[in-house]
């Protein structure tokens, strides 16, 4: 029953990863990675993660995605710039043995992750998943890289903002 | 053979028991629409001093079925320039979000029918609250969308004006929700209310740091919905009509009834956060009373969004922003930090 | 309601990038009422960077485990720390002349920096794959960001955008390395792991592999090494000269020494298996870094394919994957602090208003009109290079003496005859200097705390290759 959920919904969130890198329109692919980003939450909520699903809805395909939708329609971008972009010929060669190669090694690790003897799923206690839970295991054991990150994203906001000022004094 | 049926329903009784209560609580949403639209029109006459609708029914009640009449058989006019498949994913995004934001929303007390403990929503999650918000939140993308897929400008200004909108007030809006988060200690909306079931926690409005809570998610509310004079987005002096300027017949229908179907939620959400859900404190706790205080609650708080409307003026887009920012923001801020502080304490 | 549990947090071996963390919001916040003279931000930033690494030495009996065994501190990482507390300081000092003649103003500066800092500390102290994986992310965005801080240079702006696209996709790597790793031993602790694997219960050895060869691929980026190599010398052309320094040193070191965490304390009982690639990798780096540098014809570019060959000399460190090697990378890191920090100052002091003068031309004829400049320049360059009464000689010395230690003796030849090959173009800046006039006159700014930095670095230079047991005891 779990299997026959996981793998239409993992198919669908492959399908929308390659829609993000092909579709030539970037509100396409915006589109099509926040459909990916609902179908990762599904994936959450078949581990039990329910709490973690919903804040992947909230934090990446509700507040990211819909910065990238907005700076997408300030810049406007147009399907006409698409002939801007061309790919070298050079560069299809070296994409094309890259290929092979990517293919040749998920050939192997498909192989062998299908011999490997993977442990039966352990039993998923009653709040695995909940609030309560992740918040204590976050501010107990993880409480140093929850507070790494918040340095973490103090920088990066800082560095935006140099970054990106109109003017600095 | 009608064994085996009995069978499936006694297997599945869940999933039947779950679709029913979906199609059973949209269809009700849908059909409060109509109604809130002839409440609106008619209030707003009052509010102006004019009758408003009263020619079609009694007192004009048939004026909204009128109307969508109208709507359905209008002609669905696409320009040449629109984004095909974008422009009618728009209206579908709206209302669906909308829709489903409900689905969590509870509008009794659980009770017992049938041997079966039940209550009158469609699902009791864990972090009920949360839910409403991501999917409220996927409801950007609609006006975001119309906006783009119209190849329009004023639609395009109401795209980004919607999304710059909303995610500005989502924050004072996540925040505020916060505050009551921390005094109920839970997630779910169930807990929220039955937090507030008796003396002296009753009403959670009457406390303090919620209070300034409450007036938060009000406004922030408000904004959320893009209702007057937050309506930015739809504009009409400035954009002609925002992000559906392009948008006719039933398509165009659906933006309003996602629009109204949000006021709803938002009006449900205020009602179970603050002002004690179904409890009514003196009559007895049957699950019928409690429904009808729960709706008379969300109508009262219904009436006092278009009193609003007709009150104040359209706020400018910069005020807007930095009201939302510098003004809102803060307080909610330090508004959490004295709750927490008030629970530890 | 369930009250959740404090959680034990260790203060103490904490203090250093608590402190820089507390500084960086203060300079931030000081930036907003200091108008257009940053001197408060630069005393600011060097008081918190020399209380960091005075409380550096508060724990007492090392090593100091803390966060259920995520976070450590030992000999290794307070020496490392020692290193980024200086060389952080040793930028900012650069800077305090640099900065206004080339109109970087961003008062941001000083706070990045610091917070660059705390990453390196918690880069070196990390003990878990989680938090070597966010040390790495802070040192990265503050570089990112660093690098393109001239906002007007194109140059500066290409550096940016290229190192921080490229430096998103090697986390990737770095990232699913690290899964992978966690999926084949169910732990992220580096001890963990180490036991895991000690004792074969992985679930799969092939994970492992292919893990550890996306860490290589990973790590291998963040050093910069061959084949990852090729957005250094564009970043470090672009970016502003104290900042290149910076990232020579300091970022460098801390990806080595979370490298050297990884490969030499959780995974090193696979050693035969990564081994034959890291060699190739260091082989690599260092051949193609050396004579990468001989072509080159502008300073900075030099400088960083000749710090491309150095990563491949410290790589053999990690590849000996004994506890010699670990205090072979500190030493070596610190020794090629002072040297690179003299040199970058020279490279500043050698800028005009208008132009920075970074041609290796320009050094023509320095020697007979600043003589003492050009002096340590010499100094630096012979270093570099691995002459004897100096600090990189017994910097390379130590770390091929534990290479020696574990058998590797052909690839300590190859490096031997690669410091050789790197002698060349070290000597033709001195030949330069010294031998021919120059082609126009340079007006040089002299600037006294620019001077002054130089002057440290020649010290420490001299004092670490005649002098090395007192650090070298500090390492171990």
């Amino acid at each position: 029953m779990e299997l026959l959920i996981f793998y239409p919904l993992a198919g669908f969130c492959v399908l929308m990863g390659l829609g993000v890198i092909i579709s030539s329109s970037p509100i396409n692919s915006a589109l099509s990675l926040i459909a990916m980003m609902m179908g990762l939450a599904g994936v959450f909520v078949l581990q039990q993660a329910h709490f973690l699903a919903i804040l992947q809805i909230i934090v990446y395909a509700g507040a990211i995605m819909v910065l990238f939708m907005f700076v997408i329609m300030l810049l406007n971008l147009k399907s006409a710039e698409e002939d801007t972009w061309s790919i070298r010929p050079q560069n299809t060669y070296v994409s094309v043995l890259t290929g092979f190669l990517a293919l040749g090694a998920l050939y192997k690790i498909a192989c062998v992750i299908s011999q490997a003897k993977l442990d039966s799923p352990a039993a998923v206690p009653d709040d695995f998943g909940t609030v309560v839970r992740v918040g204590t295991t976050l501010f107990t054991d993880f409480v140093l890289p929850f507070e790494v990150a918040s340095i973490l994203l103090l920088a990066a906001m800082v560095g935006a903002v140099v970054l990106a000022k109109n003017k600095i004094d | 053979m009608i064994d085996g049926i009995f069978q499936f329903i006694d297997e599945n009784t869940y999933l039947l028991l779950g679709i029913i209560k979906a199609v059973v609580i949209a269809s009700a949403l849908l059909g409060v629409v109509p109604l809130l639209v002839w409440l609106e029109r008619r209030l707003m006459g009052r509010f102006q001093v004019r009758l408003g609708p009263n020619r079609v029914g009694p007192y004009g009640l048939g004026q909204p079925i009128s109307d969508s009449i109208k709507l359905l058989f209008k002609e669905s006019i696409i320009q040449n320039s629109a984004d095909k498949f974008l422009f009618h994913l728009a209206p579908v995004v709206v209302v669906f979000t909308a829709i489903v934001s409900f689905a969590v929303i509870p509008m009794t007390g659980p009770f017992e029918l049938f041997g079966e403990k039940m209550g009158l929503w469609a699902s009791n999650i864990n972090s009920g609250i949360l839910f409403v918000f991501a999917i409220s939140g996927m409801g950007i993308y609609g006006m975001v969308l119309a906006g783009l897929s119209s190849n329009n400008k004023y639609s395009l200004m109401g795209g980004l004006r919607s999304s710059a909108q909303m995610i500005s007030y989502e924050l004072t809006l996540g925040l505020a929700a916060l505050c009551v988060i921390v005094h109920t200690g839970s997630l779910n909306l169930v807990d929220m209310v039955e937090r507030q079931n008796s003396w002296p926690n009753a009403l959670n409005l009457l406390n303090p740091p919620l209070m300034i809570a409450f007036v938060l998610f009000f406004i922030a509310g408000i904004a959320e919905t893009n209702r007057a004079p937050f309506d930015l987005p739809e504009a009409e002096q400035e954009l002609v009509a925002g992000f559906h300027t392009e948008y006719t017949g039933m398509k165009f229908a659906m933006f309003f009834m996602g629009e109204y179907i949000n006021m709803v939620t938002m009006s449900a959400l205020i009602t179970l956060m603050f002002l004690g859900g179904w409890n009514t404190y003196i009559l007895p706790d049957w699950a019928i009373i409690g429904f009808v205080a729960f709706a008379f609650k969300v109508s009262f708080l219904l009436c006092v969004f278009i009193w609003l409307r007709s009150t104040f003026p359209r706020i400018r887009y910069d005020r807007l922003m930095t009201f939302g920012w510098k003004f809102l923001l803060p307080i909610a801020i330090v508004n959490l930090f004295l709750e927490a502080a008030i629970r530890v304490i | 309601m369930e009250h959740i549990p404090a959680p034990a947090i260790d203060f103490i071996s904490l203090a250093p990038a608590l402190i820089l963390s507390v500084f960086g919001m203060l300079v931030l916040l000081m930036d907003l009422f200091a108008g257009k003279n940053k001197n408060l931000l630069v005393f600011a930033s060097l008081v918190g960077l020399v209380l960091a690494g005075v409380s550096a030495f508060a724990p007492k009996a090392l090593p100091v485990v803390s966060f259920g065994g995520s976070y450590v501190v030992d000999h290794l990482s307070v020496f490392f720390t020692l290193i980024f507390v200086f060389s952080s300081a040793l930028t900012i000092l650069l800077s305090i002349e640099y900065n206004p003649r080339n109109g970087i103003r961003a008062g941001e500066y000083y706070a990045l920096i610091l917070f660059c800092t705390v990453g390196m500390i918690l880069l070196a102290s990390a003990t878990d794959l989680i938090m070597i994986f966010l040390g790495i992310e802070v040192v990265s965005i503050c570089l990112y960001v660093l690098a393109g801080i001239k906002r007007g240079d194109v140059k500066s702006n290409e550096a940016a955008l290229k190192y921080f696209l490229l430096g998103a996709f090697a986390t990737g790597f770095l990232v699913y390395g690290m899964t992978l790793l966690y999926g084949a031993t169910g732990t992220t602790k580096l001890a963990g792991i180490a036991e895991v694997i000690h004792s074969g219960q992985t679930n799969s050895d092939t994970l492992l592999l292919l893990g550890t060869v996306l860490l290589i691929i990973g790590f291998g980026f963040k050093v910069a090494s061959v084949p990852f190599h090729m957005w250094a010398p564009d970043v470090y052309e672009g970016a502003p000269s104290p900042v290149t320094a910076f990232m020579a040193v300091g970022p460098k070191a801390a990806a080595l020494v979370a490298f050297y965490r990884v490969f030499a304390t959780a995974i090193p009982e696979i050693g035969t298996t990564w081994d034959t690639l890291l060699m190739v990798v260091a082989v690599a780096t260092m051949v193609i870094g050396n004579f990468g540098a001989i072509v080159q014809t502008n300073i900075k570019r030099l400088l960083a394919y000749s710090s491309i060959s150095h990563v491949g000399y410290l790589l053999i460190a990690i590849i000996a994957r004994n506890s010699l090697g670990g205090s072979a990378i500190a030493y070596y890191m610190m020794a090629y602090a002072f040297m690179i920090f003299g040199t970058f100052g020279i490279v500043i002091l050698l800028g005009e208003k208008n132009s920075e003068n970074l041609e290796i031309k320009n050094y023509a004829g320095l020697g007979v009109k600043q003589p003492a400049i050009a002096l340590c320049m010499t100094v630096f360059m012979l270093s570099l290079g691995g002459m004897p009464p100096f600090a990189g000689f017994i910097a390379k010395f130590y770390i091929f003496g534990a290479a020696i230690k574990e058998g590797y003796v052909v690839l300590v030849v190859i490096a031997v005859l690669n410091s050789v090959v790197s002698l060349y173009y070290y000597l033709k800046i001195v030949v330069l200097m010294y031998m021919k006039d120059s082609e126009r006159e340079l007006e040089l700014s002299m600037g006294p705390i620019t001077l002054a930095v130089v002057a440290i670095a020649v010290f420490g230079t001299i004092e670490m290759g005649l002098f090395p047991d007192p650090i070298l005891q500090l390492t171990q």
